[in-house]
């Protein structure tokens, strides 16, 4: 394998990790709320479906961004209606979002577009381009570092400019600030929160809403910036994956990013069997790849490999009176 | 005491909950209702949406129940709902959430196609008996890892077994694309299952009655399996002891384990005859319909269990039911596709619904009610001083 195939591969191992991350770090503030959301699929898929509607329609894909990021909200508050208001089985109501998302796109879709599930593609202006960074083009006959600069840092589209950046920004707001102890705490303890005063209610509404505003971005990555247009179905599980990483980066936001290049870069590999084989010699099957995520994970979860311990009052909803 | 008299508990709530779904539902198709370009005022649109609204219902109603074509179709779905919904429900009742149908389901096939490709059966009912062990087997065995890594090693049992529908899904790919398919065969699915194996369908069964069923319709002996299965559930979950105690370790962990009662033994059980159900709805779907073993055989009924166990609320009576209703809605979606706009995904939205009401929700319908037969009760009380 040579050294711009290797370019490549990271590359595209990035394009496929943003969508992951964003979802990752979307499960990620609502768990450590104390809110499991196995809906992040549901939401993904909604937030695609209106963000390429939208920027289809107006030609704009910020307009559409932000239809994604409300659709994806709406079902976020349907979440916590569901399981913080009414105190609601968590996972079940997220069952629910994945099959309301999956159903309701589909219909809505041929509905408005005609076109069997489909939205029209989207050009220009209605898709998020790729950004060449400032000098990439003159650095790119530079050797070893200008490819690394030009292909591999240079030119993807704001939104996974954005994923990046989020981690960081997540680390702070949860380690760093006020409203981030709080936050941890209500996962863990929600009986010593109340106690202190701090809404036990309105701190996982807020979790909630920030999940859902990052699975929105991630869902209007894929359909207008990774692919041109939504397709049925085009999470493809992505929301799971997302899922699998947040157990593997044992719910820290550093690892999340590690995690999901990790999961990016087997996706990556799945489309190239020929640098598999050889780099290791030998033909590695490409159902064997997609299913690593879901294998490590359980590997994981099962503390064969570290120990992966969950916020300790994930899942439960919480009852003031007892 | 409760709050509530058992009957509102047991047909009441999810009475509601359903009428709730079925009118978001009815709101849904109104809104995407085709309009004729005649209807210009607003009433016009309005009354021509609710036209439309009622002539879906209708295509609905006759085209699962309105022959014996359309009740073969209803009743195949519903027997793939019942082993889902029985798979969810027996492990409701000892608190665990198997979202894995799918996958469980999915490896019953591989059980069933293993015993139909490769055993020389005499006679389709012995062949039954063998493919549903098989079945039963290989799906009790893919829930049972699950189980396992949730009590000993403590992995969360849910995220597990949605890990496992994966997985499950890349071995059956690999399976059938490298492995099992007939050699020249573009097609990634087995060879067609020999004639001995295949199943008397309701046509076939009927017609020694003098009763004239639909012939083409994939309706089939698995039927008589599955209501045996129904039966057979409730005799373990509320007349035997094991299912006393798989009842009582849902209800309260740490009073079950004070009573002496093993959370690692109820844990597998529960789970392995989940897995087991799951599973040995491939006799349906593998056996009796496609007759081979294709990609994607289970079609989501994996998790349609899910919706059909909660609406049972985990009875095996009421998943019974629940999987007829769900059996009508898959074949009267069918027919609505074939012959207005409507997508075939109008069913996933009806499923999201009724697992969002009958589960999610649920207090939401609960909570108003509890205060209203408290307060009817205060009222009596009252009334009786």
């Amino acid at each position: 394998m040579d050294y711009m195939t290797l370019i490549q591969l990271l590359d595209s191992s990035v394009r496929l990790a943003t969508p992951l991350l964003l979802a990752c770090l979307a499960g990620l503030f609502s768990e450590r709320a104390g809110i499991f959301d196995i809906g992040l699929e549901g939401k993904m898929l909604a937030a695609a479906f209106f963000s390429a509607a939208l920027a289809s329609v107006t030609g704009s894909v910020w307009l559409g961004l932000l239809a994604g990021i409300g659709a994806s909200l709406m079902l976020s508050a349907l979440h916590g209606v569901a399981s913080i208001t009414f105190r609601g089985n968590q996972l079940i109501s997220g069952v629910a979002i994945n099959f309301l998302a999956a159903g309701m796109t589909v219909l809505i879709a041929q509905d408005w577009f005609k076109q069997g599930g489909r939205t029209p593609s989207l050009t220009g202006d209605a898709r998020f381009e790729g950004i060449t960074l400032p000098g990439a083009d003159a650095m790119a006959n530079v050797p070893i570092i200008g490819p690394l600069y030009s292909e591999l840092i240079s030119g993807h589209s704001i939104l996974v400019y954005m994923a990046l950046a989020a981690v960081p920004l997540t680390w702070w707001l949860l380690y760093r600030t006020r409203f981030g102890l709080r936050l941890r705490a209500v996962g863990e303890n929600p009986a010593a929160v109340d106690t202190a005063g701090v809404s036990v209610i309105g701190l996982r509404y807020a979790a909630v809403a920030i999940c859902g505003i990052l699975c929105g971005i991630a869902g209007a990555y894929l359909s207008t910036a990774l692919q041109a247009g939504f397709v049925k179905d085009m999470s493809a599980g992505r929301g799971f994956i997302a899922l699998a990483a947040l157990i593997f980066a044992k719910w820290r936001p550093w690892y999340a990013l590690w995690a999901t290049l990790l999961f990016g870069l087997f996706g990556a590999l799945e489309t190239r069997p020929d640098v598999i084989e050889s780099v290791i010699g030998m033909k590695v099957q490409g159902q064997l790849l997609g299913a690593l995520p879901y294998l490590m994970t359980v590997i994981i979860l099962a503390g064969f490999v570290g120990k992966a311990i969950p916020p300790r009052a994930g899942g439960e909803p919480y009852v003031k009176e007892r | 005491m409760d709050v509530m008299p058992k009957w509102a508990e047991v047909i009441l709530v999810p009475f509601i909950s359903l009428l709730l779904a079925a009118f978001i539902s009815g709101l849904v198709v109104f809104a995407i209702a085709d309009v004729p370009d005649s209807a210009i005022t607003m009433m016009d649109r309005i009354g021509a949406r609710l036209d439309f609204v009622w002539g879906a219902a209708k295509l609905m109603v006759n085209g699962a129940l309105g022959s014996t074509y359309g009740w073969g179709y209803t009743l195949y779905y519903a027997t793939n709902f019942m082993f889902t919904g029985l798979a969810v429900a027996i492990a409701f009742h000892a608190r665990l959430f198997n979202i894995g149908g799918e996958g469980q389901a999915m490896l019953g096939g591989l059980g069933v196609a293993i015993a139909c490709l490769y055993i020389p059966w005499p006679h389709w009912s012995v062949a039954l008996i063998g493919a549903a062990a098989m079945a039963g087997l290989f799906g009790a065995v893919w829930a049972a890892i699950p189980a396992w890594l949730q009590v000993k090693r403590g992995s969360h049992i849910v995220i597990t077994t949605i890990m496992f529908n994966f997985i499950a899904a890349s071995l059956l790919n690999y399976l059938l694309v490298n492995l099992m398919r007939p050699k020249g065969s573009m097609d990634p699915a087995t060879a067609h299952f020999r004639e001995a194996t295949n199943l008397p369908t309701l046509h076939d069964l009927l017609a020694p009655f003098g009763i004239a069923f639909s012939k083409s319709a994939p309706a089939n002996v698995s039927l008589l399996v599955a209501i045996a299965a129904c039966f057979a559930l409730w005799l373990l979950i509320w007349r035997t002891r094991l299912g006393f105690e798989i009842r009582s370790y849902g209800e309260s962990e740490s009073g079950a384990k004070y009573a002496g009662i093993s959370p690692f033994k109820i844990t597998m059980i529960a789970m392995i005859i989940s897995g087991a159900l799951a599973g040995m709805m491939a006799i349906n779907n593998v056996m009796g319909e496609a007759e081979r073993l294709v990609l994607n055989a289970t079609e989501g009924a994996g998790f349609i269990g899910i919706a059909v166990a909660l609406m049972g609320r985990s009875h095996p009576l009421g998943v019974f039911i629940a999987a007829i209703l769900f059996g009508f809605l898959y074949q009267g979606g069918a027919e609505l596709a074939l012959w207005t706009s409507i997508p075939r995904e109008l069913i996933v939205v009806i499923q999201a619904l009724v697992i969002l009401f009958t589960g999610a929700l649920d207090n939401m319908v609960r909570m108003p009610l509890e205060r209203m037969f408290l307060a009817l009760r205060r009222n009596k009380a009252a009334g009786a001083n």
